[in-house]
């Protein structure tokens, strides 16, 4: 089976000084089968939204896409532009923000914008549309949709305004959804509703998913492959379970100490030291090397290219000195 | 955005905004209801009689019932010309602004969203349009007109040409209010929503942007309203605005003025005064307006 969604070497850059881009993505490679759940997993600044942005080809200017290709079954969306593209956006492939207050228009009801999102993609009549949308709110557990189908968006809890998001991000029947920190902003209750609504309706719709966050809890939960995404470029990529049981780059498994639930009770939680490098200032050899332990002379000369580990080739790190499976 | 009942609750809570409210609404029926309620339509020359001319108000001696607040040099009765004057005043006014926001919220908009050198060139070409005062392109304008056309035609077409002329020279105000709050606008989410739904660059900014930049364009509009109608009484008290048979109040001041030495001073007096109460009402309106509708403002009200 070939992938619906195939990335490759993807190189994303900001102008830099004397014309040369800084380069926000480097190299990054993703597939993703019909159906199939993906985590992206980094801290901020890792280029995980710009990996979504580019994906869409709605980079926030003045960023662009350097390098590499992005296919999505058959066709590069990189070259295509305008309305071409726009048949894409909303309608095979759609996108879940961050903050649910912020993505919904305020002074449009939550109905005038799933008819809106329906009108734009298919010649559906006002009554045809308007039901749609109802029965869309109702499958994501919005109770009374027909009543908040002509609410606004600030008449509606948080948790509601993230399913009205989700309903209208599915309502098109898209193959895949880009979901961007979609429970970040909400409160930690609602999360896991939020997060269960999103992996069932993926799952019964057939809909791929590629999860963008940086909480390793809630990938683990719902993805079946992850991807760690460090300073622009992946890291470590594999089956969510095994890459969380027993991660081989030092980064992963730094990440994964930090979890609280790890930490035993009144212990101080484990941290890596430092910080990530800024896309402009990049340590020469591996970017992570700085606050590796385990790191030595040459990591300091060359960066480690993203390979197949070798006792499990699906996995695939990029690390001269990967840890190994545990006693 | 605030809801209308909270809008409501505040203006009745307003004495200064209850008050300019009345008054402007008065004025507005009493312009449009001019031909029905008014003693003589100083339009028709039939109803017009020379030895009417220069009567003083009804109170004062040689005054009479019939003309209330005294007649002209023409023999029109104040009352009645105040009552049709304001209407093309407000007809003015209101027009004028109609074209200035057209013009100026679409290529504020314009200039917000695409950002780059279209920006720059709209801008540019708005801050020339602002280097020029508003009076002098006026005179300009309409004394080329009026002289190409002659004095005939130009009565006719005078209140277009007002309109015309007071939009285009005040548009920049409303570009440059838009485009500010298109910039805020653009950054938020919900306009790369918009974007990630697949909607044309047109749709997002007629429909998700152009809503949320309206509060602004709501309270400037009161504000150009007052102005529009006070060029146009400036222009006309120059002589260059509505001819003498159609007079708006601008034009009803000067063809007072030159008989207020000679004592007539009600044809100027009146005329002035409505124009004072209605710029003051729709200012003190537009001020209610800006403080109603700015979030920061409101806590302490």
């Amino acid at each position: 089976m070939s992938a619906l969604l195939e990335v490759q070497g993807l190189e994303v850059g900001f102008p830099g000084p004397r014309g040369k881009p800084r380069l926000a993505l480097r190299g990054v490679d993703l597939t993703l089968g019909r159906g199939e759940r993906l985590g992206i997993v980094g801290e901020s600044g890792a280029g995980k939204s710009m990996l979504g942005f580019a994906i869409l080809n709605l980079l926030p200017p003045p960023g662009l896409v350097v390098g590499g290709a992005i296919r999505f079954d058959g066709a590069n969306l990189l070259r295509l532009r305008g309305r071409a593209m726009r048949a894409i956006r909303g309608k095979r492939i759609s996108m879940i923000f961050q903050d649910p207050m912020a993505t919904l228009n305020p002074v449009m009801t939550v109905g005038a914008q799933m008819v809106e999102t329906l009108a734009a993609h298919e010649r559906i009549g006002a009554r045809a549309a308007r039901k749609r949308a109802i029965d869309m709110l109702a499958a994501v557990q919005v109770p009374n949709p027909d009543k908040r189908f002509d609410a606004y968006p600030h008449q509606l809890s948080g948790g509601l305004r993230q399913r009205a998001v989700i309903a209208i991000a599915l309502l098109t029947e898209p193959e895949i959804v880009i979901a961007d920190e979609p429970t970040t902003a909400l409160d930690v209750t609602i999360q896991a509703e939020i997060m269960a609504l999103l992996l069932r309706l993926c799952r019964e719709r057939q809909v791929g998913l590629i999860l963008i966050t940086h909480d390793l809890g809630v990938v683990a939960e719902v993805t079946e492959r992850l991807m760690i995404l460090y300073a622009g470029r992946v890291v470590e990529a594999g089956p969510t379970r095994a890459l969380i049981d027993r991660p081989r780059h030092p980064y992963s498994a730094g990440l994964l100490a930090a979890l609280p639930a790890r930490a035993n009770p009144g212990e101080a939680l484990h941290q890596i030291p430092g910080s990530m490098p800024g896309v402009g200032d990049l340590p020469e050899g591996c970017a992570f090397r700085p606050r590796c332990e385990r790191a030595y002379a040459r990591c300091y000369i060359e960066v480690p290219d993203l390979g197949p580990d070798e006792t499990d080739p699906v996995r695939n790190h990029a690390c001269y000195l990967p840890l190994k499976d545990g006693p | 955005m605030i809801a209308r009942a909270e809008l409501r609750r505040r203006f009745v809570r307003d004495p200064s905004a209850l008050v300019a409210g009345t008054i402007l609404l008065a004025l507005v029926a009493m312009a449009l209801a001019a031909p029905l309620i008014a003693p003589q339509n100083p339009y028709d020359p039939l109803q017009l009689d020379i030895m009417d001319s220069e009567m003083p108000p009804a109170w004062l001696p040689g005054g009479e019932e019939r003309f209330l607040l005294g007649t002209d040099a023409q023999g029109r009765g104040v009352l009645s010309t105040i009552m049709y004057g304001t209407g093309i005043s407000l007809l003015i006014g209101i027009g004028a602004v109609a074209v200035q926001c057209v013009l100026g919220v679409s290529i504020g908009l314009i200039a917000g969203y695409r950002g780059g050198w279209v920006d720059s060139l709209l801008m540019r070409v708005a801050d020339i349009q602002l280097s020029l005062s508003t009076l002098m392109l006026a005179i300009i304008a309409l004394a080329v007109v009026s002289a190409t056309f002659g004095a005939e035609t130009y009565g006719q077409i005078a209140i277009p040409m007002l309109i015309i002329v007071i939009g285009i020279a005040e548009w920049p105000r409303y570009a440059r209010t838009v485009r500010a709050s298109v910039l805020a606008e653009r950054k938020k989410d919900y306009v790369d929503a918009a974007r990630t739904i697949g909607l044309s660059s047109g749709t997002i900014m007629r429909r998700h942007i152009l809503p949320n930049t309206m509060t602004p364009v709501l309270v400037i509009s009161t504000i150009q309203v007052a102005e529009a109608i006070m060029t146009e009484a400036a222009l006309s008290f120059l002589g260059l605005g509505m001819p003498v048979d159609q007079p708006s109040l601008g034009a009803l001041i000067r063809s007072g003025f030159e008989f207020i030495f000679s004592g007539a001073w009600w044809i100027t007096l009146f005329p002035a005064l409505v124009l004072i109460a209605l710029i003051l009402s729709i200012n003190l309106l537009g001020d209610f307006l800006r403080d109603a509708l700015n979030p920061r403002l409101r806590s302490r009200t």
